[in-house]
């Protein structure tokens, strides 16, 4: 077996996920594990030299750091030249959790922690840090011998969530290596496959050897693979990156120029509104407004109240606003089909609030990530008990939401780090906020919903990555988000998590575990889609997504009973487990939108009767009530809701996230451009429906 | 021949290396790592212990030094020491380790002091053993060395 001359990247699909040798060295396939690459960390000499030759004893290919800045920087020089890292807690520059952190966020490679140190904490610690195994010292041989282990489960996981997910990236990195030239290459990867079918199910990879059967595929731009362009373009410099030295730096197989050319120039001119929007402290309200039509002013004055007071309660970030603002609104260039500016509203809504959910833990699905739970703790306990009670009472102001959110908001930043406890899914997003990271959700702005979202990939890894982007065409594509759509959705959820403030950063040990999962095949889908499907609301999500649909297509009249419905629905699916958002907003603008939309020149008036209704229409469905409320959630809301740190948002924003945030708050602004809030007039008809592909998520 | 009576004489200091309990278990994983290609792995390996336990000895003596005692940093200090001694299998240097750090966690000055002092004279007592011990394993040579008769 030769070196792998064409090594690199040819055994490595999704880099990540599936690369079992892309280095210079490749392991002879029969011989697994021999050959794998490991990186240790150490502080103290003693045990580096001695952990070393331990690996080396155990026929794997070692390389030797003592400072977590150096273990980075080879991390990052080459990303796929390990497998799996070995890190000692304690260190001088570095915390060990944090490096822990940083590799998930960036490498997604499994990573060991290991110390003398064997309490209990520690040890929770790494857990919830996302370690996929804690050794205490003294380490003996016999406990690096199987440390092979981790590297095969993780691939596998990742493998399957790829599958699940409906993605052929995967499957098309998959054959992509089959076809390389590099004899050596296809060699490994069949006998990593075999060996891996000995291991795994031997299923996974016969459908990967399928996958190779099919015609290469849209290129679904996974949240892992945004982030291997995101680190490329921001090594080569913005300035300076073109596709062709960008796809050579990801270096993943089956990417082609034309993807990367294409995707380049969303990325830029995502980042051109980003930079175009001025940081509008406190004046969430004017950049709502001044983007578009009055139509906006006067839910912003609606919202602006809320934004106000979130923004000065520092909750919401109003930069992020600001941004989201310009950044929807810069976007007049429709790329993809809104296809539900209100279901996406109200998925921005029920992503909060299925975060909160989750930090309820009411999420089952959430609660994959233990860590979920705590994740949205902040906002459930707020929200949830008045939501619920709210919900089926009278409509409460927006600025009940606000009011609750200002004051989660609060909580988030300090809750950060319970947040990060949801688990992956948060640590995940956190990591996407990191800016270390080129893939940075942001910070966590909204723990809660966000997180929970992330964390419910866990247990729906392919719903996330569903999320299609095809609101409109498939209100469905909302609900089906855990459908496995391979729809916009996931960009949505990406962006609301980003915007959200995928709050977790502490957990970013079990974040990036499942996350990467995660926010790969979804592209930043909220789980929270998934969780919703789980949670029986199932037959009402379709309703969501029909009114979702419905909105879209303007079919007013008609719809907007539908609508509403669906609008509740949606939100409802959105994860508004507790109708959180429910008590909150009567009002909802959401509704209320879709009341427009559905062709009824509603005044206010005819909102709240619609509040009403819609109420009534589904007093059984406390979701739905919900979703209400929800609505109401003006985006501003919704966002000061959740950001809870204003640099969180514009970190998030100028990540990946953000990108999709940007993706996903354009079409929000097209909602509220559809509808003339205010004076329930519609304007849809006027304007074109921007079709917003989602390209990115899959 | 003569390096049987040396080996054996190895085997013997070896063996009271252990009934002593100046080192463990962890000892033999180093020696199990020690082949051909790294014949001396084993005193290397300690050499390198020596050099870095040496200076987190002098710090923490330093640290004793500066009342009142900053215990949180004692115990970070002590905590390193502790694991490069686990990591050769200095057995009763560890066991003294962790009870200084059970005195920097309650507070306990003068039980650092104690332990602490204890601590250098177990620590100096291993140096000197295993000293002697890797001597006469280089006297007594590579294991596949033919040895001539006198």
């Amino acid at each position: 077996m030769k070196n792998s001359s064409g090594g690199k990247g040819s055994m490595s699909t999704a880099s990540s996920i599936t690369t079992w040798k892309a280095g210079d060295v490749v392991p002879v396939p029969d011989q697994f594990p021999a050959g794998l690459r490991v990186l240790v960390v150490d502080d103290d000499p003693t045990c580096l030299i001695i952990l070393e030759k331990m690996l080396r004893n155990c026929s794997y290919d070692v390389t030797k750091c003592n400072r977590a800045e150096t273990a980075l920087l080879k991390l990052r020089e080459n990303r796929n030249g390990f497998d799996i890292v070995i890190s000692d807690v304690h260190m001088p520059d570095m915390d060990g959790f944090k490096l822990l952190e940083h590799i998930g966020l960036e490498m997604d490679l499994p990573v060991i922690m290991m110390s003398a140190d064997d309490g209990k904490d520690v040890v929770m610690k790494g857990v919830t840090h996302g370690a996929c195994d804690y050794l205490i010292k003294p380490v003996r041989i016999e406990a690096l011998k199987n440390i092979w282990q981790h590297v095969v489960r993780k691939r596998k996981n990742e493998w399957k969530d790829l599958e699940q997910s409906g993605s052929v990236e995967e499957g098309d990195r998959q054959p992509k290596q089959s076809e390389d030239a590099d004899y050596s290459s296809s060699v490994n990867e069949g006998n990593w496959k075999s060996s891996k079918k000995r291991k795994d199910d031997e299923d996974e990879t016969e459908d990967r050897d399928d996958t190779s059967t099919l015609k290469k595929p849209r290129v679904v731009w996974s949240v892992e693979l945004h982030q291997q362009f995101v680190a490329a373009v921001n090594q080569l410099g913005i300035d300076k990156a073109v596709p062709k030295k960008i796809l050579e730096l990801m270096n993943v197989p089956g990417l082609t120029r034309e993807n990367v050319a294409s995707h380049l120039q969303k990325y830029r001119l995502y980042l051109r509104r980003l930079s175009g929007v001025s940081p509008h402290s406190c004046n969430p309200n004017n950049s709502f407004m001044n983007p578009q039509d009055e139509t906006f002013g006067p839910l912003s004055s609606v919202h602006g109240l809320d934004l106000q007071s979130l923004t000065a309660s520092g909750q919401l970030p109003a930069q992020c606003l600001a941004t989201l603002q310009a950044a929807v609104l810069g976007r007049s260039t429709a790329k993809s089909s809104i296809p539900m500016p209100l279901v996406n509203q109200r998925n921005i809504f029920s992503f909060e609030n299925p975060k909160l959910r989750f930090g309820e833990g009411q999420q089952q699905h959430v609660n994959n990530n233990n860590k979920q739970v705590n994740l949205l703790h902040g906002i459930p306990t707020t929200m949830e008990s008045k939501q619920l009670t709210s919900l089926r009472h009278t409509s409460q102001s927006i600025g009940n939401v606000n009011m609750q959110v200002a004051p989660h908001g609060a909580q988030n930043s300090q809750n950060n780090s319970s947040l990060i406890e949801m688990g992956q899914p948060l640590s995940r997003v956190q990591i996407l906020n990191d800016s270390t990271v080129p893939l940075s959700v942001g910070q966590p702005i909204v723990p809660n919903g966000i997180a929970a979202n992330v964390s419910t990939r866990n247990g729906i890894p392919e719903n996330i990555r569903a999320p299609g982007y095809n609101l409109v065409s498939q209100t469905s594509s909302i609900l089906n988000f855990p459908m496995n759509q391979a729809s916009e959705l996931p960009v949505d959820t990406f962006s609301l998590r980003s915007t959200l403030g995928m709050s977790d950063h502490t957990s970013k040990g079990a974040f990036h575990e499942d996350f990467n999962s995660e926010i790969k095949g979804s592209g930043g889908f909220l789980p929270s889609y998934d969780v919703f499907n789980d949670c029986q609301y199932k037959s009402q999500n379709w309703e969501l997504q029909n009114a979702g649909m419905i909105l879209e297509d303007s079919q007013h009249s008609n719809s907007l009973q539908g609508n509403l419905d669906l609008t509740q629905s949606v939100l409802v699916q959105q994860g508004f487990p507790s109708g959180q958002i429910n008590g909150q907003n009567r009002s909802v603008p959401i509704v209320s939108k879709a009341m427009f939309s559905a062709g009824d020149s509603t005044e206010p008036g005819n909102l709240l009767n619609v509040n009403h209704h819609l109420n009534t229409i589904r007093a059984d469905n406390t979701v739905r009530v919900k979703s209400e409320s929800v609505a109401d959630g003006n985006p501003s809301n919704l966002f000061a809701y959740h950001f809870g740190q204003e640099d969180l948002m514009i970190a998030l924003l100028k990540q990946v996230g953000s990108f999709y945030f940007l993706l996903f708050t354009y079409q929000w602004e097209y909602l509220f451009t559809q509808f003339d809030f205010p004076t329930a007039t519609r304007h849809h008809t006027s304007r074109k429906r921007v079709r917003f592909r989602w390209v990115f998520l899959g | 021949m003569e390096r049987n009576p040396m080996r054996r004489q190895l085997a013997i200091m070896r063996q009271s290396l252990f009934d002593q309990g100046h080192v463990d278990e962890q000892f033999v994983q180093l020696e199990e790592l020690q082949d051909d290609a790294n014949p001396n792995f084993v005193e290397e390996v300690v050499t390198l212990y020596y050099r870095d336990s040496a200076r987190i000895i002098l710090n923490i003596e330093q640290a004793l030094e500066r009342k009142p005692f900053d215990f949180r940093k004692l115990d970070a200090y002590m905590h390193q020491f502790k694991g490069s001694s686990s990591s050769i299998g200095a057995k009763k240097v560890k066991a003294e380790s962790t009870l200084f750090r059970e005195y920097c966690k309650s507070g306990n000055g003068e039980g650092c002091m104690r332990s602490f002092q204890q601590l250098k004279k177990e620590y100096a007592t291993l140096r000197k053993k295993l000293g002697a011990y890797f001597q006469l394993a280089r006297q007594a040579g590579p294991v596949e060395t033919a040895s001539r008769p006198k």
